[in-house]
């Protein structure tokens, strides 16, 4: 029964979603007061139809029912209560669910906190949100239905893919989703900017922080996504240019862009179409993240269930929001005059400079996550493209990012003197350079040219973000949030640059034989093997190894390396032992038995690795802070008047009166 | 309507061309180094025919197909009724490699689903299973008349593999010659 309500409510949802679609949208255009109010009962009946609709999937997890082939293919009776939850959106067709859900959710927000929006341009945003929520509820139903029923009854279910019944990876989707998703409210309201013909300082100031939440979502759920692979799939490393890492990587550069040209929007009228164009980017390589991994044209480590019928249904669905917003893109963006101008040196120069060398780097990923699939279009055999290149590309496009980032803060808008700014950040070039000499030398191994520009661009970007703060000279408790935000985000993007930069340079990586009781030094550490033994978790048996780990007299910790083997025809995991620090991981892994008590062991120290995750977090706290600024809510109030006092010719009110 | 405002739709079709071709590239089949060359040969006991051996030999000069199943494999149990009824409608002979599997488990595997199999070799050890290069239980090979493999199926037989591939495929190879 459950399934079938749960059937049903997505069959309303989209019944519910294309009502949505088509009548508050339509309103606007003619003017129909009932038809734009349309907009906000539909977004909300859509998500409680699909909180109906996940809530029964859960369920039938939670009560093992396998006569739902989605929960039988997924899930057994054995397997902890979590990892029954996180199964939900484990595979394919549950995560198309949590997807459809979460777009929902955002709509819902959206039509909840619009107290500044006008009527109209709310009803565009939430028809535009409705038009995607309609294509994904049909993929849902018509390739991927969760709830289809299996017969005969299996007794038991197979297991959730092993890489999956992790913690981490339990909230991973959710989060990259949310951040995914989150775009599409930025689009929106890009593509109802675009539909009215006018776009303002208020719109940019409507979109600023959405667009910061679901950035922050993104940034948390790649951040994750890579903690994960470091400690779970036990490679030791935290990126692999892989091309669904990529296919995340894409929109948050993108949305790194936007949410800094979102500013110039705002603060001087400028960058209008372009902010537009990236508001649409963002989105689309969210939309172009989803065809890569559900249509499996191209191979990657995620080996998701993919099919190319999946695939052609997202890449008609691709082309039809894509391509029709940068059509309506192509019409309407030469109306969409900036009236801001600004000279060579200027903050807006800066920002120009952020946003061509983000998009560089988008670019550069695209380029290289497709190559491989042009060059077999081609009919030139199949072929990959390896960290190599991404490496050499990015490298640079970050230094010049980080870079301009120092400056970027103190550049006055519109027209700035080079002697003005640089007499405020010589004093911080200065001891940025004497740091990135001095880390190398003192505290590291040997020394190491690229490790001294890494460290030189972490210590610019954090010590100008921090004398930005103190310049503001207001009390630390008085300034705005916004300013705290873009402060902690930019320490954040230093602290990752310095632990990637650290952590390449300076990790020792062995792989070596070990037999009971044997020692092996490393990085003045010492490793004691002492053998392997089998236990049983709650659902996999596992060869556990113990090393115990000395430095010196003293004692540092006791690690227990695993191999899972989760049964059921499924890979054998490997569960590394890690003891974390904030200035070192020391890294264990089991390799292969090699007979004789013998085992192959992977041994890393790695300096400060954890740092590339710490920035990551920094990053998200900031552009928290950012988006909670109260600016934003108290504009949004003073910007409701002059709306009712002035009716355009587009606003509802006048065909009310 | 300016020209520039053009070019990222542009750009997109570009891009949505290469997808689409793609799609139809599937990059997870990479050729299998066993196709057109001669099945390779084993000797091993019958699971069902105590005493009994059974080699590729055997077979030579009919068209025949290769199943690799276990009773722990999941996947085998989805396949096994469309596998079973194409063997029955084109009586096509089909061994079975029981694949590092328990002879009692596979007993009763093959008891409660059927047996479709005209000969199931027992390759309790699995070193059948490395000279066939498996790593994906099912497989399904199939062999021409001169006893050299023709196709190989990783994962399991569907309606659709069927009717586009192992159907067409058989009686194609059915017309040749020896």
């Amino acid at each position: 029964m459950l399934p079938e309500i749960g059937h049903f409510a997505l069959v309303l949802a989209l019944v519910v979603a294309i009502v949505q679609s088509v009548f508050p949208i339509l309103g606007a255009a003619t003017n129909n007061a009932q038809w734009i109010a349309l907009a906000k009962p539909t977004a909300r009946a859509q998500l409680l139809c699909l909180i109906v609709s996940f809530a029964c999937l859960t369920a039938s997890f939670l009560i093992s029912d396998f006569s739902v082939l989605y929960v039988a293919s997924n899930s057994n009776t054995l397997m902890p209560t979590i990892y029954k939850v996180s199964a939900v959106w484990g595979a394919h067709e549950g995560s198309l669910l949590l997807w459809v859900l979460i777009l929902a959710v955002w709509a819902y927000l959206v039509s909840v906190f619009s107290k500044g929006i006008s009527a109209v341009m709310l009803a565009r945003v939430l028809s535009v949100m409705g038009m995607i929520g309609v294509g994904f509820l049909l993929f849902t139903l018509m390739t991927s239905n969760p709830f289809e029923r299996l017969f005969p009854i299996p007794l038991e279910g197979k297991t959730l893919n092993p890489l999956l019944q992790d913690p981490g990876l339990a909230i991973h989707p959710p989060m990259l989703y949310m951040g995914y998703v989150g775009f599409s409210v930025a689009f929106a309201f890009a593509i109802a900017a675009m539909l009215g013909g006018k776009l303002d300082a208020a719109w940019a100031r409507w979109a600023r922080p959405w667009t910061n939440i679901a950035w922050v979502f993104l940034t948390i759920g790649i951040a994750l996504g890579s903690w994960w692979a470091y400690y779970e799939l036990g490679w030791g490393g935290w990126w692999f240019w892989d091309p669904v890492e990529n296919a995340s990587l894409m929109p948050w550069l993108v949305g790194t862009a936007l949410i800094h040209s979102l500013a110039v929007t705002e603060k001087r009228a400028a960058f209008k179409s372009w902010t537009v164009l990236l508001a649409i980017f963002a989105f689309s390589l969210s939309l172009l993240g989803t065809f890569l991994v559900r249509s499996g044209v191209l191979t990657s480590v995620h080996a998701f269930a993919s099919d190319p019928e999946r695939g052609l249904f997202i890449l008609i669905f691709l082309i039809l929001v894509v391509g029709s917003s940068l059509l309506l893109y192509a019409f309407r963006a030469p109306k969409l005059k900036s009236t801001g101008t600004f000279d060579l040196v200027s903050r807006e120069m800066g920002l120009l400079v952020n946003n061509i060398a983000l998009i560089a780097m988008t670019v550069t990923v695209l380029l290289g996550t497709l190559y491989p699939l042009f060059v077999d279009s081609l009919g030139g055999g199949k072929i990959s493209v390896g960290p190599p290149y991404f490496n050499t590309l990015s490298i640079p496009l970050g230094a010049v990012l980080a870079s301009a980032m120092g400056f970027g803060l103190f550049l006055r808008w519109k027209k700035d003197k080079p002697e003005r700014v640089f007499s405020k950040v010589r004093w911080v070039l200065l001891v940025a350079l004497v740091t990135a000499f001095l880390v190398p030398i003192l505290l590291m191994d040997f020394f190491d040219i690229k490790a001294v520009l890494g460290v030189f661009l972490a210590s610019w970007v954090s010590l100008t973000a921090l004398l930005w703060v103190q310049e503001q000279g207001r009390s630390p408790f008085k300034l705005p949030l916004a300013v705290w935000g873009a402060s902690i985000a930019h320490i954040g993007f230093a602290v990752m640059v310095a632990g990637i930069t650290l952590t390449s340079v300076y990790s020792t990586e062995k792989d070596v034989r070990l037999v009971q009781g044997q020692n092996y030094e490393m990085s003045g550490y010492s490793f004691l093997f002492n053998g392997v033994k089998e236990i049983q978790g709650p659902n996999y048996i596992a060869q556990r190894g113990e090393i115990v780990v000395t430095r010196g007299s003293e004692s540092i910790v006791t690690l227990h390396p695993e191999k899972r083997n989760y049964g059921q025809d499924t890979m054998p995991m490997t569960e590394a032992g890690i003891d974390g620090g904030f200035f070192r991981d020391l890294f264990v892994a089991l390799g292969e038995p090699l007979g004789n008590d013998a085992w192959s062991v992977r041994i890393y120290h790695k300096p400060v690795v954890n740092w590339v995750w710490l920035g990551a977090a920094l990053m998200s706290l900031g552009g928290l802070f950012a988006a909670f600024d109260k600016r934003y809510r108290r504009v949004r109030r003073r910007e409701e008047k002059p709306v009712v006092q002035q009716p355009t010719k587009s606003d509802v009110k006048e065909a009310v009166a | 309507m300016k020209k520039s405002a053009l070019i990222p739709l542009a750009v997109f079709a570009v891009l949505v061309v290469f997808l689409g071709v793609g799609l139809g590239l599937k990059p997870r089949e990479v050729p299998s180094p066993f196709i057109g060359k001669p099945v390779p040969q084993f000797v091993l006991p019958e699971l069902m025919k105590d005493g009994k051996t059974i080699s590729p030999a055997d077979l030579k000069g009919q068209v025949w197909m290769l199943n690799v199943f276990a009773s722990w494999c999941f996947a085998c149990r989805a396949e096994h009724e469309v596998l079973s009824a194409f063997i029955n409608a084109e009586k096509i002979p089909v061994v079975g490699l029981n694949y590092k599997d328990e002879a009692e488990d596979a007993k009763n595997w093959l008891a409660a689903l059927g047996n479709p199999y005209q000969h199931i070799a027992f390759d309790y050890k699995g070193d059948v299973g490395i000279d066939y290069g498996v790593y994906g239980v099912p497989e399904t090979f199939v062999i021409d008349k001169k006893g050299i493999i023709r196709h190989k199926q990783i994962g399991p037989v569907f309606d659709e593999t069927v009717v586009d591939t192992l159907l067409p495929l058989v009686l194609k190879l059915r017309e040749e010659k020896i």
